[in-house]
This record gives structure tokens, sequence and C-alpha cells, in this order.
């Protein structure tokens, strides 16, 4: 592929992840309305609150470092946006080279960093100490979450490729159906759901005790990609786990694709399930689940995948 | 209209500030933000930094201490944000309009776009004027 045909591709699936991933958040919010016994959101609500915050002025805190300030946001999408286009041209046209599930983790991880940069460099104290928690729960989920990535990597023949596990899948059967699979989607889950910030693990951004955490200063646009960020997440996430467990979606025909829809949706009511259920953790709860359970959990289907089950 | 005014009425971000009320008030904002009124349908959320916020709920008589605090945080607030009065007491002063903490009311502080009277008013009213607030808005 040449150059101008790659950057149709990012334009094209970063509009579409983030259609995507803004109906997604409108589905995690009407389900945790319904879960409530509300009414909750109408479906254009995401699409609202971002053209909303286009519109609002943009405020720089006097001691912020200005240039940092602005590209931390920009870089949260753009690293977000190509971690996305990446698994699309997998999943879609079986596009890949050995190595791009490390690739994944290197991207999946700059929007974790790029709140801390943003945080960092906004000068306020609320927002740093949002920012050391977000720094804590990033060391403590990429364990376990390394370890996920290396159970399907073991299991498809120790191959560092997305499409070569996904092809192996396609002879051999899902990686879900066996133990080591089922332990690294496990984990899979609750690592992403740290990278997302959603509620066990939302304690950057805790609204009750930091009043915004890390985005406190954050206003009008840059708000606004940095949520973009997180939407283009909750749909890149899920899609990455599709390729590593599911077996990817096959585009060639309607049931092909209606499976691979079911196959999102059973992942994103996962994610909405655990964060209703469960109250936020404090910090030390959340490292020492990550570290302890969950690297456990890690090992073992490392073992498992090693011994073939 | 403007497609970005359309999509702030759609999508209200609610910050409350308290001037020194009897919390009577407050108490009834949160009560306003409970599944059973569910202003969530409307969009609106509460959200904890006046950096965020598109409306300002402000409550109580605005006492001497808080005048430069409420200030401070209405200049924080990004525009277009819209300033709501909660209670008599940021209405008019309300039984306290003669006491020596005085020293509001809200709007000789800042520019109020809404008045929603009462002591404390009920969540029905808190959504009434709202949506009398929204029709003005352009």
């Amino acid at each position: 592929m040449t150059a101008p045909v790659i950057f149709l591709y990012f334009i094209g699936s970063f509009v579409l992840l983030s259609v995507l991933g803004m109906l997604a958040m409108w589905v995690d919010r009407k389900v945790t309305a319904r879960l409530q016994f509300r009414v909750g959101p109408p479906w254009y609500q995401s699409f609202a609150d971002f053209v909303k915050l286009t519109g609002k002025e943009v405020l720089i805190p006097a001691k912020a470092n200005i240039f940092m300030f602005v590209f931390a946001p920009v870089l949260a999408v753009t690293a977000a946006a190509t971690a996305g286009t990446i698994l699309l041209l997998v999943l879609t046209r079986g596009f890949g080279f050995q190595g791009d599930i490390i690739l994944l983790l290197y991207l999946l991880t700059v929007p974790s960093l790029s709140i801390i940069l943003g945080a960092s460099s906004s000068g306020n104290v609320l927002a740093s100490v949002g920012l050391s928690r977000e720094m804590k729960l990033l060391l403590g989920y990429e364990l376990p979450f390394v370890c996920a990535l290396i159970i399907p990597a073991l299991m498809g023949g120790l191959t560092t490729s997305l499409s070569e596990i996904v092809k192996f899948q396609n002879g051999n059967g899902m990686n879900i159906g066996s133990f080591a699979g089922i332990t690294g989607f496990l984990i899979a889950i609750f690592a992403l759901q740290g990278k997302i910030g959603f509620v066990p693990f939302d304690l950057a951004e805790a609204e009750a005790e930091l009043a915004g955490g890390a985005l406190i200063e954050y206003s009008g646009i840059l708000l606004g990609l940095f949520k973009l960020a997180k939407a283009i997440l909750l749909m890149a996430g899920p899609l990455l786990l599709i390729g590593l467990y599911f077996g990817g979606i096959n585009f060639s025909s309607f049931a092909g694709v209606i499976a691979g829809l079911l196959k999102y949706v059973l992942i994103l009511v996962l994610f909405v399930l655990i964060k209703n259920t469960n109250p936020r953790l404090r910090i030390d709860q959340a490292l020492r689940f990550f570290w302890g359970w969950m690297t456990l959990f890690g090992i073992t289907g490392i073992l498992l995948a090693i011994m073939g089950w | 209209m403007n497609l970005k005014i359309k999509a702030l009425k759609k999508s209200l971000w609610v910050y409350h500030l308290s001037g020194g009320s009897c919390n009577n008030c407050d108490i009834e904002i949160l009560d306003c933000l409970t599944p059973r009124f569910d202003i969530e349908r409307f969009g609106m959320t509460l959200i904890g930094s006046p950096r965020h916020a598109d409306v300002l709920l402000c409550t109580g008589i605005v006492n001497k201490k808080c005048v430069e605090r409420v200030k401070e945080v209405y200049e924080q607030a990004a525009k277009p944000c819209v300033v709501v009065a909660i209670g008599a007491c940021a209405c008019s002063g309300g039984i306290f309009r003669d006491g020596y903490q005085m020293g509001g009311p809200l709007n000789k502080i800042i520019p109020v776009d809404a008045y929603i009277p009462g002591c404390p008013p009920k969540p029905e009213a808190m959504i009434a004027g709202i949506v009398k607030l929204l029709e003005k808005l352009k």
C-alpha cells in the first residue's frame, strides 16, 4: 500500500470508529440508566456533548505549559485512532506483520500516557493527584494485559502477528474455547476496563473527591478530544479482543458481519455489567487486584497455553 | 438556529455552587438529580469542575467571605455558561437580606440568567425553570 491509500484508510477508519465509539458510549449510558430504573439519554447524546464542547471557550490555566497542555489530547486521539486503524486493517483485509500486537500494546498505552502528560502540564493540584493515580493504575494493568497478549500468541503457534492469530483460529476454532483462552479473556476484560477508565478503575477521574481529576483543567474542544479518544478506545479495545480470542470478524458474508456485531455487543455488555455492579476501588486495592490475582491468572493462563489446554 | 447552541441545549452540564446557603436548596438540587426525576433524559449531568460547566446552579445569600469565590468560579467557567439562582436567598436575600453577613444577592456579583424562587424550590420547579431558560437561549 502506498502512503496516500494508508492516509485515506486512516481518515476513513477514524471517522467510522469515532461514530461507532460514540454510539457505544451511548449504549453504555443507556444500559446504566435502565439498570437504575431510569429512562436514560437519547441516542444522539454523545454527539450533542461533542458538538457542544467544540463550541465552548478553551481556557488555558496561567500556570500551564501551553504546548503540552494542547498537545496531549491530540496525541491521545491520534494514538487511539492509529490503533483502531491497524485493527480494522487486520480484521477486514488480513493486513499485518510480525510484531503488530506489540505495536498495538504500545499504541493503546499512549492515551493513558497523554492523560498523564496533560494533567501534569496543567499545574493543578487535584489534577496531579489524578495523574499519580493514573500512573499507578497504568503500571498495574499493563502487566496482566501483556499476559493476555502472550496467551493467544502462544496458542497461535508462537506468532506476534494478529492476522496469523486470527487465521489460526479460523482453522482450529476460537481461542475462547480453551481454558487458557478463557483465562486470558477474563484478564483482558479487566485490563481494558482500567485502560478505558470505567468504574471500578475510574480513580483518575474520580468525580466525587477529585472534581474531574486529571481532566479538571480541560475545557472546550480539548476536553472533547479526550472524550473522543475514550470513545475510540471503547471501540478499539473490544476489536482487539475479538481478534485475539473470538477469531476475528468475517466480512465476506452478511451472517459473518452479524456474528461480529454480536461478539462486540457481548464484550460491551460485559464492560457495562462490571461497571454497574462494582464500586470504585482505592488505588492500593486496584494495584493488589492487578498485580496479585490478575497476574497470577495470567501466569496460569500462559502455563495452560504452553501445555496446549 | 446555530448547531452548537442546539447541541448546548441537549447537553447541559451542571455545576453546583453553594454561596453560603442553609443547605436546604442543595439537598433539593441533589433530589433533582435522583433517578425519580432522571434529568439525564435531557442530557444534563452533574460535573465536578467549573471548567466543564454549562450551567452554574448557585444557592445561598452569597455571604461576604463567598463573594470573591463566586466571582472566581464564574470567571473559571468556560463560556457560554448560564447562571441560575436557586432559592429565595440567591434571588433576593430572603430572610437574611438585612443580616450583617449579607454579601449578595447573587445578581449584584455575577450576571444571573434565571431565578427559581422558593424556600427551598421543589425539583419540579427547578426543571420548569431550566426549561424556560432553554427557550430563551440563543
